[in-house]
């Protein structure tokens, strides 16, 4: 009994010290509620199966990411509470040489551990839970979906998922607690305010010698994920900058910790102005006691602005792509010519695989006259005589040794000119004219466009059912055979109309506007296509069909479901590091009453003070900042690369979105930690 | 000689109007320039109170304090800070020094935040640090020093800002007798030499002897006064031990 009351008034007293770790809390159980109710949110959404399907999916995924999320933020709990023990040492010495047991205040932490952890889930999940209403408009408009009716949803499961998570959290914390009490000394306990810190130079020649080597390594880090990555051969290669990255940017704050107070030092009229000697005395020991933390945190703020900016970024070039690479309403494919006994091909389907698509859909009683216009007929050609290796040809020896995982035996894809040119009419791309024995290759997959610029520059003749023809550009012509979301044309030959025959023909394209004057009659058109999936006769051809409609909503849901999993990592991350700063700058500023009231006493003005903690804590929330916002510059681009398939061409809007994003989180923590601490080193 | 501090029927009361402790009740005196001073009594006889009073860290219920004819109890806010920093110096029992500077930087601090010039500054910490004899230890962190090397610098803060007032509560408090014996040696040559005006508390009569004038304080008053006038400090010490059996052995931890 009297174990619960000391811990309600130590909770109660140290409210205001525990005031960031406690915010942090329930931010977390908020934003961890909120991406996991998401799916509870959607089912008021009006929207099509297909994108029921990308919501299942990426709720799956936001489960998975949850686990990861959990296990940061059980970490920064763990750190959290570990810092707060620091800041409650003499008090537990006190206990102890009062006769209390070491049990009793494990006890004692136990209760206090457990009591905020429940205010933290009820607050937290109760925020939680209003702001997902607010979140349910930002689904709708990410999956450009009508908000049909607007009700007040309550997720369950994800209400419990998120006290299951977090009590799993809080047990360890108190777990670590225990062991941490139970390792306590008496002896250290009692005098654990009474150590006066050890002031440790460090040699500044070493200092120099490693700041400029992990300078190097870092540039030659960069160098690598963003001039070199094309010619990675490996997915561990990326490893190598990454370490690279993490080794030099804890070595660049170990050296600059001890560098930069040399640096000013040697200032001496700066130095011996005002507090100034304080100030820049205390930030190195700041930064001196946390390097791994303030590396770590580096790390993290890298991550949250990349993860943000790249998140953001494609959804909205992902809508922007489709207006280009899908300008009909639909292409039908069918495989031709499959040869007897070919795996995954049912006897019938290879019968069926003699007839073009106006009989198939013939057969499937579907009036194609009726419901398209615009209709093309195209063929697209392939042999096993042709692969990409054949292609590339004298180029393949150099190609293959920056891409060796590429697959080289697929037999190209040929189309007559003439029918690539009325497709090309209709794409709105540029028509092409060919000599007798010249090729073109259209290709929009800017990696792929690259390897086989190198081809085209060597003049490579390719050989076709005996006939060779000689590159008539020497560079890809832009455009794609296919509709699809992405720039993923690897390439397509283009060859004069009599350089193939019936004998290589693989594929069928039928490509078509709906005949429907409105949205509304072409959703009907689009329905009854769907509906041709349940024909009995379906079962028994390998035809398929891509469509505006189905390809805009797979990449709408492709680019909210990408968004939302970003903006969860990248907040939670930046959550995270933020709080780890305020929680160290708070922890030590008991520490620091001490010595702001020896300034007092000398008579040093508040104003002078205040000035002084505010640099101090400005310096040690911008130093990890400003190094990972210089990783982050070579980081985006890096993400740039690996993206480019999906194009993002609206990085400056979402750099924007990041910055104020980072801005508002990462600032008012900032904020939050000043006024926290010009309050605890208040004379009252 | 002219009259630097005069404290004119200051009273100090703690606590509410159902328990209420009289801290200082109406005390009077004067400080001429160039004096040194003790200030002895026994702990809770209100010794701490009065220099907490003089040195604005507290505040007073009645009275008056000037120095040099400036009322300091009319101080407020950053008057305070700023009357702090430029007319008094002070000597802490813990020393007070920052444990993140060195011997050098905390010396210095006093004079960066008047915004003396670094010029100005280097000259006077090598002047005073040798008159202190801290010169070889200038470079040093206070976990690096002994008790009587911190207080020697302590006491070099104090001094280099020239204040019209120190102010000295226990120096000698955390030391043994030989650093104590040292630290009161450099003391009086600074009152002596520099024409400082020192206040000292303390409640040993050892240190106390080293003062030109003792003030006994007993229940916040007044009790007795002595002037060493041409007397040894050994004899002068004797008077104090007196004086001190007459205040009732209170302070037998004298020796």
């Amino acid at each position: 009994m009297m174990l619960c009351k000391l811990s309600l008034k130590n909770f109660k007293k140290s409210f205001k010290d525990y005031a960031i770790y406690f915010f942090t809390l329930i931010l977390g159980v908020a934003v961890f509620y909120i991406f996991n109710a998401i799916d509870s949110q959607t089912i008021m959404l009006e929207v099509t199966s297909s994108t029921r399907d990308i919501i299942k999916l990426m709720t799956n995924m936001l489960s998975g990411v949850s686990v990861f999320i959990s296990f940061v933020l059980g970490f920064l709990i763990i750190y959290a509470s570990r810092f707060l023990m620091k800041r409650r040492r003499r008090e537990f010495g006190i206990y102890m040489t009062l006769g209390m047991s070491k049990g009793s205040i494990s006890k004692i932490l136990l209760l206090e551990t457990l009591l905020i952890g429940v205010i933290s889930l009820l607050i937290g999940l109760g925020s939680g839970i209003m702001l997902s209403q607010v979140m349910s408009i930002f689904v709708a408009n990410m999956f450009e979906a009508s908000l049909t009716k607007f009700t007040f949803v309550i997720s369950i499961p994800a209400i419990i998922k998120t006290v299951g998570y977090f009590g799993i959290m809080y047990i360890i914390v108190m777990i670590f607690n225990t062991i941490n009490v139970s390792k306590c000394k008496l002896i250290d306990l009692i005098y654990a305010n009474k150590k006066t810190e050890k002031v440790r130079l460090k040699n500044p020649i070493l200092c120099v010698i490693l700041f400029v080597i992990s300078s190097c390594a870092l540039a030659y880090a960069y160098y690598l994920v963003t001039m070199r990555f094309n010619e990675m051969e490996a997915m561990y290669e990326i490893l190598i900058p990454i370490a690279i990255g993490c080794i030099s940017t804890f070595l660049i704050f170990w050296s600059l910790s001890g560098m930069l107070l040399k640096i000013v030092m040697s200032l001496k009229k700066f130095y011996y102005k005002g507090l100034n000697s304080f100030t820049f005395r205390q930030i190195s020991s700041k930064i001196n006691t946390t390097v791994m933390g303030v590396s770590v945190i580096c790390i993290f703020l890298f991550l949250t602005i990349c993860v943000l900016s790249s998140a953001l970024s494609l959804k909205n070039s992902l809508n922007a792509n489709i207006n280009e690479l899908a300008p009909v309403d639909i292409q039908i494919m069918k495989t031709l010519n499959v040869p007897p006994g070919t795996k995954g091909y049912t006897n019938e389907q290879i019968e069926d695989s003699k007839i073009s698509i106006l009989e198939t859909l013939e057969r499937l009683n579907f009036d194609s006259s009726k419901y398209f216009t615009d209709v093309i007929d195209t063929k697209i050609y392939a042999t096993n005589d042709f692969t990409v290796k054949d292609a590339l040809a004298s180029a393949y020896d150099e190609v293959i040794k920056s891409y060796p995982l590429l697959n080289y035996d697929t037999a190209e894809a040929i189309i007559t000119v003439s029918e690539y040119n009325e497709l090309a009419r209709l794409f709105n791309k540029e028509e092409i004219s060919l000599g007798e024995n010249e090729y073109a290759i259209v290709a929009d997959f800017d990696q792929w466009v690259n390897i086989r610029n190198l081809s085209l520059k060597e003049n490579i003749p390719i050989t076709i059912l005996g006939k060779t023809y000689y590159p008539k550009y020497e560079e890809c012509l832009d455009g794609f055979i296919y509709i699809s979301s992405n720039h993923i044309n690897t390439g397509i030959f283009v060859l004069p109309d009599d350089a193939v025959n019936e004998s290589i023909l693989e594929e069928n394209i039928l490509t078509a506007n709906y005949n429907a004057l409105n949205e509304e009659a072409k959703k009907e058109i689009e329905q009854r296509i769907i509906d041709l999936d349940k024909e009995e006769y379906t079962k028994n051809t390998s035809i398929s069909a891509s469509t505006r409609i189905s390809i805009e909503e797979a990449s709408t849901g492709l680019g909210a479901m990408v968004t939302f999993i970003g903006i969860y990592l990248g907040i939670i991350f930046l959550i995270t590091s933020a709080a780890l700063l305020a929680l160290k700058e708070l922890s030590e500023s008991a520490d620091n009453k001490e010595r702001y009231k020896m300034l007092r006493k000398i008579g040093v003005d508040e104003k002078m003070i205040h000035k002084s903690l505010f640099w101090q804590i400005l310096i040690f929330f911008l130093a990890p900042l400003l190094l990972a916002c210089i990783h982050s510059i070579f980081g985006i681009q890096f993400c740039n690369i690996i993206l480019s398939t999906m194009g993002t061409d609206q990085l400056l809007g979402s750099i924007l979105m990041t910055a104020a994003v980072l801005l508002i989180i990462y600032g008012g923590y900032f904020l939050i930690t000043y006024y926290s601490s010009k309050w605890i080193i208040e004379e009252k | 000689m002219e009259t630097l501090l005069k404290i004119e029927d200051i009273e100090k009361y703690y606590g509410n109007k159902s328990s209420l402790t009289k801290a200082i009740d109406h005390i009077s005196f004067e400080v001429e320039k160039g004096e040194f001073i003790s200030i002895m009594g026994a702990s809770g006889s209100g010794k701490t109170t009065l220099l907490n009073c003089i040195s604005t860290i507290d505040r007073v219920t009645s009275g008056h304090i000037y120095l040099e004819g400036q009322d300091i109890t009319k101080l407020k806010g950053n008057e305070l800070n700023k009357f702090r920093r430029e007319e008094l110096g002070f000597i802490f029992q813990d020393f007070n020094l920052l444990d993140t500077l060195t011997a050098y930087e905390n010396i210095a601090l006093a004079l960066s935040i008047q915004n003396v010039p670094f010029k100005e500054i280097e000259k006077r910490i090598k002047e005073i640090a040798e008159k202190l004899n801290i010169s070889d230890i200038l470079s040093k962190y206070p976990y690096q020093m002994s008790g009587g090397q911190k207080q020697r610098v302590a006491s070099a803060r104090a001094i280099i800002t020239s204040p019209k007032l120190i102010l000295a509560d226990e120096p000698t408090g955390s030391l043994d007798s030989k650093s104590s014996r040292m630290l009161l040696e450099s003391i009086s040559s600074l009152n002596k030499e520099l024409q400082a005006t020192i206040l000292m508390v303390t409640h040993d009569a050892f240190t106390a002897s080293y003062a030109s004038r003792v003030i006994f304080i007993k229940d916040g008053k007044i009790f007795h006064e002595l002037i060493r006038g041409k007397d040894t400090r050994k004899e002068f010490f004797n008077k104090i031990i007196d004086v001190v059996t007459l205040l009732g052995g209170n302070l037998n931890d004298a020796l």
